[in-house]
């Protein structure tokens, strides 16, 4: 089989309206997306054979990926619901990459969101995602943990180990919520500083308020087919260089360090297919669901050496401008996020810095994007580097 | 001190660990062939591998190896508790558990800092390990 980079592309990305959105459900804030990717790329729903998407925890749904399909008047030829928590929206990209790439389908849509906020208060959501499973139901629920705790536990031993401060872990905040300024559809909209998120309040040390994700409604679309189709659609092709998944555990109180992570693996994965190196990487796309765990992610995959990711986030260096651009959408700190479609967003930020399209927050001539997903605490990782 | 809530339903794989518990005592799965223990339960030993598995009896002591002090709650049930400690323990036979600790003040606490298990009973069923400071009781 040729390599992906050369059977696949990305050709369409979509999002829906992003924050408080009550007047969509789940199934049109997801479908609004579809559309938009389509119209971006010069398709159809009728070009469409293939779809994957996430679980969502608005509403049960027995077969997600068959209540969007059906929704959708798709009729797909290969079709998938995939749940790597945080990870997903990485994973959905080369699972739709492996269905083209072995001839399955011809044209995938990957599409996933919620309407988080409007669906639950913040405190129902808060409630509904500790009791999602990201601690285990015996041995860690009982015992109180926010799905925050469990960062809060890495950030704790972070700063223990290295000396990682919570000024370094405020400018993360500070710098994302700076770039989800430059985004027109973003939930946030107003800047923050480094003493207003040490001053947010303290939700489980030592993390506080602006440390945390957003709760937000929204859903993204991509469209992936062939590259020899790709050719003739409206966007410049996306292509997917490489790509890498990681695992070092499941539950927080059985992970062996709590300051190393599976993107290590994913990363290495990652950049070994695609025969480049980081300082060939333009803008990174990282999983932002805390603060901490940008700073892990950038060390795990190798930006800086491990222990160095504190001072790696300060003096500008992952803002727009600087050594290596993070997050340029804002991220799940800022932008929005919509439970398991969150780290979409990322994907798509990514195919639109590599089309030059990213207006007011565009890296200049960038060329190679990483974008990466972590899903339960710092446990599954998924790794992409996409190319122009 | 309030009920924590939910209370673990234990399974075929987990029974041991909560039955134990109830009679106050820690039990960990250890395997036959490299005598080391870990945690979470599993089919096979994390480090060999070996399908010979069997719950013994630790020591109950360990050090703080990392803490959150949670001032917002999950839901209700947690509610009047706060602000506690979630920790992970790091036990002197080498796994690690996630656990709270208790008698001590949230400002005192630190990792590396010497815990050993407690219990609090929950109902007639189900009783929690807990940690204190080694060395302390009230
Ligand atoms: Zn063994």
């Amino acid at each position: 089989m040729k390599p992906l980079s050369e059977t696949v592309a990305i050709v369409g990305i979509g999002e829906s309206k992003v924050g408080k959105v009550p007047e969509k459900s789940t199934l049109q804030l997801q479908s609004d997306a579809a559309y938009a990717a389509l119209d971006d790329a010069g398709l159809t729903m009728q070009d469409i054979d293939g779809l994957i998407t996430t679980p969502i925890r608005t509403e049960p749904w027995n077969m997600p990926c068959g209540v969007v399909a059906s929704f959708l008047g798709v009729q797909p030829a290969y079709l998938s619901t995939l749940d790597l928590a945080g990870a997903s929206g990485c994973a959905m990209i080369h699972h739709a990459a492996m269905a083209v790439a072995s001839g399955q389908c011809n044209t995938v849509l990957c599409v996933a969101g919620q309407n988080l906020l409007t669906n639950k208060t913040r405190a129902s959501a808060v409630q509904t995602m500790a009791e999602s499973g990201a601690a285990h139901a015996q041995f860690e629920t009982p015992y109180g943990p926010l799905v925050a705790s469990n960062y809060a536990l890495i950030a704790q031993r972070h700063m223990y180990e290295y000396g990682t401060t919570a000024a370094q872990m405020a400018e993360v905040a500070v710098t994302i919520r700076g770039h989800a300024l430059l985004n027109p559809n973003a939930h946030m909209t107003k800047p923050i500083t480094v003493q207003e998120v040490l001053d947010s309040p303290m939700i489980t040390s030592p993390l506080k308020r602006f440390d945390c994700a957003l709760v937000s409604d929204g859903a993204a679309a991509a469209i992936v087919t062939r590259a020899d189709r790709a050719r003739d659609l409206k966007q410049k092709p996306v292509r997917l260089l490489g790509q890498g998944y990681g695992l070092s555990h499941s539950y927080v109180g059985e992970a062996p360090r709590l300051t190393h992570s599976g993107a290590v693996e994913s990363g290495r994965k990652a950049f070994a297919m695609a025969g480049v190196t980081h300082a060939d990487i333009d803008v990174a796309q990282l999983y932002d669901c805390f603060t901490i765990t940008v700073i892990v992610e950038l060390e795990d995959l190798g930006f800086c050496k491990k222990g160095e990711g504190g001072a790696f986030v300060q003096g500008g260096r992952i803002a727009l401008g600087g050594e290596l651009p993070v997050t340029t959408h804002g991220g799940l700190l800022s932008a929005c996020h919509p439970g398991l479609g969150g780290g979409f967003f990322h994907v798509l930020e990514g195919v639109r810095q590599l089309r030059g399209q990213a207006q007011g927050r565009q890296v200049k001539d960038a060329k190679l994007a990483l974008v990466h997903g972590n899903g339960g605490t710092i446990a599954i990782h998924s790794t992409l580097i996409l190319a122009a | 001190m309030t009920a924590l809530t939910p209370l673990p339903s234990p399974n075929p794989l987990t029974e041991p660990y909560w039955q134990a518990a109830h009679q106050r005592q820690l039990k960990l799965p250890r395997c036959e062939a490299c005598t080391k223990f870990h945690f979470y339960p599993r089919s096979a030993c994390p480090h060999c591998g070996c399908r010979n598995l069997s719950w013994h009896a630790v020591s109950g002591n360990g050090e703080v190896y990392s803490y959150t002090v949670v001032y917002r709650a999950p839901s209700k049930s947690f509610a009047p508790e706060v602000p506690y400690v979630v920790a992970v323990v790091a036990l002197d036979e080498g796994p690690h558990l996630m656990t709270r600790l208790t008698q001590i003040a949230p400002d005192d606490v630190r990792i590396g800092l010497r815990v050993t298990v407690d219990f609090r009973r929950m109902d007639d069923e189900t009783t929690l390990p807990l940690f204190r400071r080694a060395g302390w009781s009230l």
